[in-house]
């Protein structure tokens, strides 16, 4: 008979390892949209920039409102599968494109009217980027 | 020394029974006034009471709840839930836990019940199609493979389910009436239908259409139905503006003798002459709209809109067409139910996590109630309901 208090002390360990996992990887998703949202204030200095607030805003834009049709977990809907691995073979440059000015002939609306071009390309990147 | 034991034993049981009915005696209730919100971003359900203004239990654990939709069944116990993620879920309004949960499938749009109440349809994105289960067991019973998107699926009188393909602008009728399902497929229905409505009666099936300006209507009473244009051209050859949310249409579109419809790509919405069908008004409305709800009398129809317009509902008067009425109750207004005659109006404001509830004589606040990011919101007397 295994000894019950190994057990319980083996069972914890990988509790804990799990937490760790998830911690860790809440971490570097924190890390990328961090990084995601000061790369384009580097590269453009004197152009419009996105601060922490707006990157809030802006992830929840895409997470509810290109959410109503690509879903809320961006694994599609009326429209495609948005989720990075889908998007691979996007460059941010082209992304941004068809964010801005939608994709005439198909139910993507050009969201230009609503979004600055820096604004578009932040979401490029985070679309991009986020696991 | 066993029968002093036994008869313990048995006075002990007989105890318990008299205690256990009497708690049960204070929690019976009936489930007409109840209702249930969808929690969207957290996969709940919050199950409130429409007299009492109030939440009443939440169930958890439903997935991924964007653009779920509700059903009930014919006794009002048993809300059947139509997660995105393919999730069907059977929830139990009285012991608020889940009866029944599959995964039927990957990505999906809607459901249904059949008139009889002994099915359940989903309609499906991803493998496109229908599949319809056993509403007691969530059994499979059917299913319907269409190679594409399947939208706009409704009950139909006789035991039927309706639903259109937004790839194929096809509407598919399915029978379920005899020992062997029967479809009926019409096509020409228009450039992609992108959802549909049956009339309360159950004899007028409306799709609305994305890739072109009008809608497309269907009577089931005919034998083989022909597709019928409704609206045609209704753009007038302008540039349809961007549309930043899909109109829903829902079996609450008839006002008194119009039909009042949302516009794709205008910031209007249409009225129809619910007998000719030919246009007979429209108004210019805040923005998109995405529902245009009659309160169920046919005096007024509500109005909500698409981002970045939806913080905002408008009242219109049937009569005269004419907005009466603008409230700005919040972020992300998603949905409203009008109580089942009308006198309230509960709407769900996403973005301020609540539930606001109207007066419709007064448009005053009567009160408020908190949910996590709600968004549909379904009163049990749906279940009664051809179509809904």
């Amino acid at each position: 008979m295994p000894d019950r208090r190994a057990v319980t002390a083996a069972c914890l360990a990988r509790l804990l390892a799990r937490l760790a996992d998830r911690l860790l990887a809440r971490l570097t998703v924190a890390l990328t949209v961090g990084v995601v949202a000061a790369a384009p204030a580097a590269a453009e200095i004197g152009a419009d920039t996105i601060g922490a607030a707006d990157a809030a805003r802006l992830e929840r834009l895409v997470r509810q409102d290109c959410g109503s049709c690509h879903g809320l977990t961006l694994k599609g809907g009326l429209g495609p599968d948005i989720r990075a691995q889908t998007l691979a073979h996007w460059d941010r440059d082209g992304l941004t494109q068809v964010i801005l000015d939608g994709i005439p002939g198909t139910a993507m609306p050009p969201w230009r009217p609503l979004l600055s071009d820096a604004e578009a390309r932040w979401i490029s990147d985070y679309l991009l980027d986020t696991e | 020394m066993v029968r002093p034991i036994a008869s313990t034993l048995l006075f002990a049981t007989l105890l318990f029974t008299v205690w256990f009915n009497a708690l049960r005696a204070d929690e019976i209730r009936a489930t007409g006034d109840l209702g249930v919100v969808v929690e969207r971003a957290t996969g709940s359900l919050l199950i409130v009471d429409r007299s009492d203004r109030a939440a009443i239990g939440r169930v958890e654990g439903l997935g991924d709840l964007s653009h779920a939709s509700v059903v009930f069944s014919p006794d009002e116990r048993f809300a059947y839930v139509f997660g995105r993620d393919g999730g069907l879920t059977k929830v139990d309004l009285l012991t608020r836990s889940i009866a029944a949960r599959v995964m039927q499938a990957g990505n999906a749009i809607g459901g249904a019940i059949s008139d009889d109440g002994k099915l359940v349809a989903v309609a499906n994105y991803d493998p496109g199609g229908m599949r319809v289960f056993d509403a007691d067991t969530l059994d499979p019973v059917a299913r319907f493979d269409t190679g594409g998107k399947a939208i706009g699926l409704v009950d139909a009188p006789g035991r039927r389910f309706v639903f259109s393909l937004w790839d194929a602008g096809e509407t598919w009728i399915a029978d379920l009436s005899g020992a062997e399902p029967r479809v009926t497929r019409v096509t020409g229905m228009g450039t992609n239908p992108y959802d549909a409505l049956i009339t309360g009666d159950g004899r007028t099936y409306i799709a609305g259409l994305f890739g072109e300006d009008g809608l497309t209507m269907l009577d089931l009473w005919d034998e083989t139905p022909e597709p019928r244009r409704i609206l045609p051209g209704y753009g007038r050859g302008e540039d349809p503006l961007p549309v930043y949310k899909m109109p829903h249409l829902e079996g609450w579109a008839q006002a008194g003798d119009r039909f009042a419809l949302p516009a794709v790509g205008r910031h209007e919405v249409l009225w129809v002459d619910a007998r000719t069908l030919d246009e007979v008004g429209r108004t210019p409305t805040h923005g998109q709209p995405v529902f245009a709800v009659a309160r169920p009398d046919g005096r007024q129809v509500w109005v909500n809109f698409a981002h970045p317009h939806n913080d905002t509902v408008q009242v219109i008067d049937t009569r005269s067409g004419e907005i009466v009425h603008t409230l700005t109750p919040g972020p992300a207004v998603l949905h409203m139910e009008f109580s089942p005659r009308g006198h309230e109006l509960w709407v769900s404001v996403r973005d301020a996590n609540r539930i606001d509830i109207y007066d419709t004589a007064t448009f005053a606040k009567l009160g408020e109630i908190a949910a996590d990011t709600p968004s549909g919101i379904f009163f049990t007397a749906r279940a009664h309901r051809i179509g809904l």
